[in-house]
């Protein structure tokens, strides 16, 4: 039987919202399985592979590590929030212009946290980028493309 | 995970009293290392705290001495995006960047990481280095701790039951000083070190002179170790490669390593050393630039 | 670089964006765990504890007396063993008497919610009487060792052996006279190689969904690389017909060969079938390791003799790890290992042994990457010692078009040379390497490929488009590659075909997406099915026009009259008349591939070594490979990289970490330690073109060479740096002091 569940008021995607969830239900739990919102995935459920990356409060956080209650009162952005609608966010784009993808599951935890370095350094170097996406674990692609990719879309000025 | 109440007090006085209310508790600041736990089996605890409402507990500013104080549940990224904090005590920003990639980083702060205690953690061996004082309050009292004393075992902190750890106060380095922090991993991030070292030096105003000096070790040992030995290796010595090798011995021989998964005791005896030399060459640099 | 005249393609070689990429940079596309369904519930596995135990009883009352606890099962409660018939491969999905392995499944429990379940778990009580285990092939071919098995003998071509024993099997290939050769050899080299057991690595756990529904047919869901494979496993262990299992790949996050054994999927489908609601299963990470399918470490003894610059001997004895039931890649390691090189005199003595680890599967090569970690270093000795250039001492080796391999299988056209001159011209190799504690090695790999069965429908759409039916799960961008080589065949656009992956309802038999085999095999059925339209649009312009067909021809795309300019219909205006030709239009393609054309790969590391702290840093890493033919150029790139930096996990980090009482502690991202992005550079890739003759464009596999090189390039370059040869390992920092200090 489920537990006790908590009602939280949180931002989801640019839209307020509220939801259920019991207290030790993670903020990963509750995005899959109460909201219907699997593009954030799990890949180890302890911070170890940045699959289930999101953004909170404009930071990128592994959802495997906050509660769904702690998302009362928080802004949080998912990849299903990531484009406009159906306009990509130049680094979709980018992902699927330089091939930055093979088997996909990694590409939701990547595009999410390649977002949040370039919105606080537009143009970040190859080192740079490197760094702040050793928290994303990939198997197919060696990183090389994913570099490529972010690096791309970093070095115009169209960050979005 | 076994089923939790969770609690988010807004003033510490609804802190102590929730810590008082019978159940078995613990405090969630970041929740890196917590969530996990009580998802792993590791902790059995029965309600959460969380403390990120709580205003002391998530501000960090300098006072008017130009000490840094920092409450127990700012992230590691609020502190290394702070240009004040980067100038004057990079130390910090070496162990902030470190911490398990910018997702963990993200939530998880000070304040957790030494309540955590485990003896590879990468906050210490900088605090102890920097000398950092810990606030640590309960419903009557607020007391002050050596951070070098926090850390009883693997695993154990000094917190009596009901206190709470407030703040992480690091005072202000002198003039002619510099500290340095790093670690050695098999990668290059994501790693728990395998050894990790922190030191300061203090100089005289020519340079050539060590005045004051602390070298602490960490993942060699039950718990973090301020090397005295080696800061004696160091003090009232000019600074250069025969006193950095001599409080480099000192650090390793202070080491009491395991083997274990992440390495082997002798390998961590042998980093504690080369470490400990190359983290003294690099707080060197960060001294005249001071 | 290509070696022959290539045809002017339209379509190949060009770099599309793939047809699933939009749904997967925007979370949309739907993986394994992903499903929902109304009424599901979900499974939990109970897993043993103990490394090597046996299983006295179970008893699951208390957790099946649970609130939410819907279903509790174990070994009994499958189908085969029902019927009696218990076989190897059930005992793995559960374990039947003993736990073989630390993390084996012993029961399976099915709730309304996945904390219940979880918690059910700590309910089951299970009888265990612990046994020693044993962990390391050596060991576990001595005599005193504990036997997994009793009822098991050596399998060998003289028959069985008569003692219970942990060795499996014992093969051996053998040709010419390795004793005069090794007399006459003016130079050899003998070396013991060990290699740790590893895992794929990939980023999405297992899992499974199955609804037994009411007429008796079952739907499986899952994160699978081969469907077919999954419902002929699931026939075999539920005691049913294939026709009655529908088995719906989901979208597949990696496998590279380890999601092909099923371990969910028949919990899933039990547990259903008792409840009569749907059920999901995923794995946590820890079981991911612990219990699924890793590669086998082993030990190889190792020794080649050269006479005048020529490899004329080699004699190998190499012992794998099966895991806790027979079957590890030892065979397909003694057949890669020298086939790079033309050897006329060798002797190789293949043993699979078993211990108390997981039950192995397949990773990428599997077999090769340990077996050329030894036999690239040798070939690297000889090189040194007959002061010959090691990609050059290679050239005057290689094998070539006409060459016999030690299966006695002689080879077709290949491209070892041209990619070692590739190599050897490169900008990498002829760049020099500065700086103290740096080093640079090379080794060559080769890997088969496999052919097998594909099945797709192409349906002509009344505009011109085509639905493009397959049951090849994409892993890497087949839909696009495949899509491409259809629209070439066609001469229409890429974005006219709209390739589906389909369920095993859907289409015909597919084999698995793996063995390199996609592209090349599927390929094929999807040019076949390309040529079917063209003859059916010709019959009917025939018919059309009231001309024989021999006047029609079928030209870029269009269907011209060989002499009446104005009888010709594009494409698209034929699929339009389809109603008015006959009907709908369908082409077909199978295909049973038996020339997938075999890989090979040169690959070119420099490393930094820290003398201090044993820490070895890749600088740079080259990737030089024939793939027949690149499709889809960013795709065959993407799988030089991928298996290249895998390579270099291997090399330097990856293990399996055992305590003695045989649990893997590092079960984790954190310590079983995969390269992240900032551990390697950019894997510059060197794509060389030797067309295979067995494929209408020429395709190669290409995704599994990949990782054949790498361990013994990096040991290589490491000695370069540093005079020290690594025949163990992980090359990890710890293992570098230890054996260039001497600090243990």
């Amino acid at each position: 039987m489920a537990g006790r569940r908590t009602q939280v008021q949180t931002k989801l995607n640019g839209e307020e919202t509220d939801f259920l969830c019991e207290p030790r239900q993670s903020l990963l739990e509750v995005l899959r399985d109460e909201l219907g919102l699997t593009g954030t995935k799990e890949g180890c459920n302890n911070g170890n592979c940045g699959a289930c990356s999101v953004l909170v409060n404009g930071r990128v956080a592994n959802a495997c590590c906050v509660l769904g209650v702690e998302a009362e009162g928080a802004d949080i952005t998912t990849i299903e929030g990531i484009a406009d609608g159906d306009k990509l966010h130049p680094l979709q784009q980018a992902f699927l212009e330089e091939a930055a993808l093979q088997c996909g599951i990694c590409t939701p935890g990547f595009i999410v946290s390649s977002k949040a370095l370039l919105d606080s350094e537009p143009e970040p170097d190859e080192e740079r980028v490197r760094f702040w996406l050793a928290g994303n674990l990939c198997r197919c692609t060696g990183y090389d493309k994913i570099v490529r990719a972010v690096l791309k879309v970093s070095n115009t000025s169209d960050n979005g | 995970m076994q089923e939790i109440t969770y609690l988010a007090p807004t003033s510490l006085g609804d802190v102590y009293e929730a810590l008082a209310d019978g159940k078995k508790s613990v405090l969630l600041a970041g929740g890196t290392d917590i969530i996990i736990q009580l998802r792993e089996g590791r902790s059995d605890a029965e309600q959460v705290i969380d403390l990120k409402h709580i205003p002391e507990l998530t501000q960090f500013a300098f006072n008017s001495a130009g000490d840094l104080e920092i409450g127990a549940a700012v992230p590691f990224a609020e502190i290394y995006e702070n240009a004040e904090v980067i100038e004057r005590f990079p130390a910090l920003i070496d162990c902030a960047t470190l911490v398990g990639g910018v997702q963990i980083q993200s939530r998880a702060g000070f304040g957790g990481n030494l309540c955590n205690a485990s003896p590879a953690a990468d906050t210490s061996p900088a605090l102890i280095a920097l000398s950092a004082i810990l606030r640590i309050g309960s419903a009557n009292t607020v007391r002050e701790l050596a951070v070098e004393e926090f850390f009883l075992s693997p695993g154990q902190n000094a917190l009596e039951k009901g206190e709470v750890l407030l703040q992480v106060v690091i005072p202000n380095a002198g003039t002619n000083s510099g500290a340095y922090f790093h670690r050695f991993i098999p990668r290059n991030e994501m790693d728990i070190a395998v050894a990790n070292v922190g030191v300061s030096l203090s100089l005289n105003n020519a340079g050539d002179l060590i005045e004051d000096a602390r070298v602490a070790i960490g993942a060699v040992a039950p718990t973090p170790l301020l090397v005295s030995a080696a800061a004696e290796a160091l003090i009232g010595k000019e600074p250069n490669a025969e006193t950095f090798s001599a409080a480099g011995d000192a650090a390793a021989a202070a080491a009491k390593p395991i083997t274990d998964m992440r390495g082997s005791a002798a390998q961590r005896v042998h980093l504690s050393r080369v470490l400990t030399v190359r983290a003294l060459e690099r707080a060197l640099e960060r001294s005249k630039g001071n | 670089m290509t070696t022959v005249e290539k045809p002017n393609y339209k379509v190949i070689g060009t770099r599309p964006i793939r047809p699933d990429g939009v749904e997967k940079v925007t979370g949309k596309a739907l993986y394994g765990a992903d499903i929902d369904l109304p009424g599901l519930v979900y499974g939990k596995v109970l897993r043993s504890p103990h490394s090597h135990a046996r299983i006295v009883s179970i008893d699951t009352a208390e957790a099946e007396a649970l609130p939410g606890v819907l279903a509790v099962m174990t070994h009994a409660d499958l189908p085969i063993a029902i019927a009696g018939e218990s076989d190897d491969a059930a005992a793995n999905v559960l374990a039947n008497e003993k736990a073989l392995y630390r993390g084996h499944a012993i029961a399976a429990i099915a709730a309304t919610n996945l904390h219940d379940a979880e918690a059910a778990l700590a309910k089951i009580k299970v009888d265990y009487e612990v046994l020693a285990p044993v962990l390391e092939v050596r060991d576990a071919m001595s005599d005193g060792s504990p036997i997994l098995d009793e009822s098991r003998r050596t399998k060998t071509l003289a028959g069985s052996s008569e003692k219970p024993t942990n060795i499996a099997s014992h093969n051996k290939l053998e040709g010419g006279d390795i004793v005069a050769a090794f007399a006459d050899a003016d130079m050899t080299v003998e070396r013991e190689f060990v290699t740790r057991m590893v895992h794929q690595g990939y980023i999405e756990p297992h899992n499974g969904t199955a609804n037994w529904n009411a007429d008796g047919t079952l739907t499986v869901w899952t994160s699978t690389q081969g469907a077919f494979a999954v419902r002929s496993q699931l026939a075999s262990l539920l005691r049913t017909s294939v026709s009655k299992i529908r088995v719906i790949p989901m979208e597949i996050g990696g496998g590279f060969g380890g999601k092909i054994g099923v371990y969910l999927e028949p919990l899933a489908a039990v547990l259903s079938r008792r409840i009569g609601r749907p059920v999901k299963l995923t794995m946590e990470r820890a079981a991911v390791f612990e219990a699924t399918g890793p590669t086998s470490g082993g030990w190889i003894k190792a020794k080649l003799g050269t006479k005048d610059g020529k490899i004329t001997a080699a004699e190998v004895t190499m012992a794998y790890e099966a895991g806790a039931f027979p079957g590890s890649p030892v065979m397909a390691g003694a057949m890669c290992m020298l086939s790079p090189y033309e050897v006329e005199n060798f002797s190789i003595d293949a043993y699979d042994v078993v211990v108390n680890k997981p039950k192995v599967a397949a990773y990428r090569a599997p077999g090769a990457p340990a077996a050329a970690f030894a036999i690239e270093q040798l070939v690297d000795e000889l090189a040194s010692q007959g002061a010959v250039d090691p990609l050059k001492f290679r050239r005057e080796n290689s094998a070539r078009e006409g060459s016999k391999q030690v299966t006695g299988v002689t080879v077709p056209r290949i491209g070892h040379e041209e990619t070692l001159d590739a190599a050897l011209a490169s900008e990498h190799y002829n760049a020099p390497i500065e700086g103290p504690n740096r080093g640079r090695g090379v080794a060559s790999g080769f890997w088969f490929n496999a052919g097998m069965q594909s099945s797709v429908i192409a349906s002509v759409n009344p505009d011109g488009t085509i639905n493009l039916i397959e049951g090849s799960t994409d892993i890497g961008g087949s839909r696009a590659s495949l899509a491409m080589q259809l629209a070439e065949t066609l001469g229409i656009t890429y974005d006219e075909v709209r390739p589906i992956v389909v369920d095993t309802d859907s289409i015909g038999h597919n084999d698995v997406t793996g063995g390199s085999r996609t592209t090349h095999a599927s390929g094929e059925a999807v040019y076949k099915a390309g040529l079917d339209i063209q003859q059916q649009m010709i019959t009917r312009a025939a018919s059309l026009w009231a001309c024989d067909e021999s006047d029609i021809n079928y030209v870029d795309g269009a269907i011209v009259h060989v002499s009446d300019d104005d009888k010709n219909l594009t494409f698209a205006e034929m699929a339009s008349k389809q109603m008015e030709t006959g009907g709908p239009m369908q082409g077909k393609g199978t295909v049973m591939s038996r020339t997938p054309g075999a890989a090979f790969g040169v690959h070119i590391v420099d490393v930094e070594v820290d003398p201090d702290t044993g820490k070895i840093d890749i600088l740079r890493y080259s990737v030089a490979e024939d793939v027949g033919t690149a499709i889809h150029p960013s795709y065959v790139e993407g799988q030089l990289q991928g298996g290249a930096v895998q390579g270099i996990g291997w090399a330097l980090n990856e293990e399996y970490y055992y305590g003695e009482d045989g649990r893997m502690e590092n079960s984790s991202f954190l310590d079983y330690r995969m390269p992240t992005a900032l551990d390697v550079p950019m894997i510059e890739t060197i794509l060389v073109e030797v067309p295979n003759p067995g494929h209408p464009y020429g395709v190669r596999g290409v995704g599994e060479c990949p990782i054949v090189p790498p361990l013994a390039a990096i040991a290589n370059a490491v000695h370069d740096a540093t005079g020290h040869r690594f025949t163990e390992l992980p090359m990890s920092p710890r293992r570098v002091l230890e054996e260039l200090h001497d600090i243990r």
